[in-house]
């Protein structure tokens, strides 16, 4: 078995790289630049039921290590999805993850039921904390109780294992991570973006049309790490973890704090190719490490000497 | 499209806060187009992180030579201004789609129309036109006269009417009250404001005009930088200025 292959629930992972939703549009623009067939699976753009055209520009914003971004979920729609995107990717050999967003629990379950069907897609990514528009997103993702309700809801019709993405904008990330499990979820994803603003100094405006973003890259990183650490040792589902990903030695931080999957968003806009590169890297640093599965960092930073010992091969 | 470790060959400041830096690959050729940008990483770390999307100024294609001129006013340009000769400039490239240069036919005139930091991309443009036989016009707008740069490089391809807001230089006033002549083709590069008073001059000949927005990756895929398309009564219809423009015939996309 190959060093970097990863069995989690709906998804076979050849390696545990992805890239992350809202970073890789469908594919297409990356594809010119590498084989998709290289990562692990690919999360894709955030669904909705009709169409959106997203908020006014400015839509992004540079930060210290990281930007703000306030898209608000523009993607074709349901239909164009099923029709043209996701056939379209099936002529790679890479399972899909299909993020899936909404404004009601309706919307999520009208979304879920369908995308779901689709051949190649393996996963839903339930999108509960987006954090740039107005209705639903995030609302859904900071209650427990709405969490709870529109995980069950989207497992009662979903033909595939069902991820819940968390948000970072909570006061016990914990809380909300057990009642998604409660309410069936087959694995976590997180973390979604943390709200953040920032300010013009001529105009004296917030930057973005939107006021407040999302901050994502490496600037993010350190409280993804801690609330995975959290997380993990709290539920039994598995964890794709994200949020400033750019190197080999990245993904081994996160995969050490708890993750068994990891998602490279922002770093795709700074270099194209830093999932096969990130994939290229990870065995020469398991060998640097003396391990030889990558699964054998899995929570590694909290799991006692025993179960490492009675868990490694 | 690729993704190119560029060699610095020369660096000089031009104008006050405006920087020409020439950087040399052997994949900068002819593929690279009037019009089109490059998505330049400044320093080699996290901060700043994104790349940002210069536009190119000119190219040597037998040489293998990229001239971009740039305004330093953030921390990545001003960090790439502090690179001297022999440094490693990361860029994406060649992006976006260009003037059409192709549809012009010799003896035409063609009216260019820069403002500020948008007058670079037309030195190359005005160049390719004039090598196809095109009467070419430049009426460059800049804030004063510190900041007026390459008035004799446009010369060698035509005549130049510069003009200065404060009127220090030049003409006193916007590049608008200038373009009092009749012409074949416009093309403008500059601030949306500019660009919005010279969609009217449609009823004169062909309009293109090269946009500027903030941008994520530059090649399409995160849709930061889109704009609607005019007539568009869904609202829903999108163009990218990084990946369908940033070239846009006026009247496509809403200014």
């Amino acid at each position: 078995m190959s060093r970097l292959q990863i069995e989690l629930p709906g998804l076979s992972l050849k390696n545990p790289i992805m890239p992350a939703s809202g970073c890789f549009g469908f594919g297409r623009e990356y594809s010119k630049f590498y084989d998709l067939e290289k990562l692990g699976a690919i999360m894709v753009k955030a669904t909705t039921a009709e169409p959106r055209f997203g908020n006014p520009t400015p839509r992004v914003a540079e930060t210290s290590s990281g930007m703000l971004n306030a898209i608000g979920l523009q993607n074709p729609g349901l239909d164009e999805v099923l029709h043209s995107e996701l056939p379209w990717l099936s002529e790679f050999d890479v399972p899909i993850i299909a993020n899936v967003a909404g404004s009601t629990i309706e919307d999520y379950v009208a979304v879920s039921k369908e995308i779901s069907k689709a051949p190649n897609v393996h996963a839903l990514e339930l999108n509960i904390s987006c954090p740039n528009v107005k209705e639903g997103g995030l609302a859904f993702g900071t209650v427990p109780e709405t969490a709870y309700e529109v995980t069950k809801a989207v497992k009662a019709v979903s033909s595939v294992p069902v991820y819940v993405k968390l948000s970072p904008n909570v006061t016990d990330i914990v809380e909300i991570a057990k009642s998604v499990e409660k309410a069936g979820a087959d694995g976590l994803t997180m973390i979604n973006t943390l709200l953040g603003m920032r300010i013009d100094l001529k105009t004296s405006k917030p930057i973005l049309a939107n006021g407040a973003g999302g901050l994502s890259g490496p600037a993010i990183k350190p409280v993804a790490i801690r609330m995975i650490h959290q997380v993990s040792q709290q539920v039994s589902i598995p964890i794709i973890g994200m949020g400033g990903v750019q190197t080999a030695e990245d993904v081994v931080e996160y995969f050490l704090a708890g993750a068994s999957a990891v998602a490279v968003g922002t770093a795709n806009f700074v270099d194209p190719y830093c999932c096969p590169t990130i994939i290229e890297n990870l065995p020469l640093l398991l060998d640097d490490l003396g391990l030889y599965h990558i699964d054998e960092l899995i929570g590694r930073s909290w799991k006692t000497e025993w179960t490492l010992q009675s868990s490694s091969r | 499209m690729n993704q190119l470790k560029t060699e610095l060959v020369s660096q000089r400041q031009i104008a006050e806060s405006i920087y020409e830096a020439i950087v040399y690959n052997e994949s900068i050729d002819e593929s690279f187009k009037p019009g089109q940008f490059v998505h330049v990483k400044a320093g080699g770390g996290s901060d700043p992180l994104l790349r940002r999307p210069i536009s190119i100024c000119h190219v040597e294609p037998k040489k293998h030579l990229l001239t971009m001129i740039y305004r330093a006013e953030g921390k990545g340009t001003n960090l790439l201004k502090s690179e001297v000769p022999g440094a490693v400039i990361d860029i994406l490239g060649p992006l976006g789609n260009g003037f059409p240069v192709d549809e012009l036919r010799e003896g035409q005139t063609a009216v260019l129309v820069g403002g500020g930091i948008g007058v670079p991309p037309l030195y190359y443009l005005s160049e390719s036109l004039q090598e196809r036989g095109v009467h070419v016009h430049h009426v460059n707008g800049f804030q004063s006269k510190e900041s007026v740069f390459y008035e004799e490089e446009f010369k060698e391809f035509g005549p130049v009417t510069i003009t200065t807001v404060d009127g220090s230089y030049g003409e006193s006033g916007f590049v608008t009250n200038q373009l009092d002549f009749s012409f074949d083709y416009l093309f403008a590069c500059g601030p949306s404001p500019m660009l919005r008073a010279l969609e009217s001059y449609r009823s004169k000949g062909k309009v293109y005009l090269s946009l500027e927005q903030r941008m994520g990756c530059g090649i399409g895929a995160c849709l930061a930088c889109v704009c609607h398309v005019q007539g568009d009564t869904t609202a829903l219809k999108y163009r990218k200025v990084c990946s369908d423009g940033p070239v846009f015939e006026a009247g496509e996309v809403v200014l």
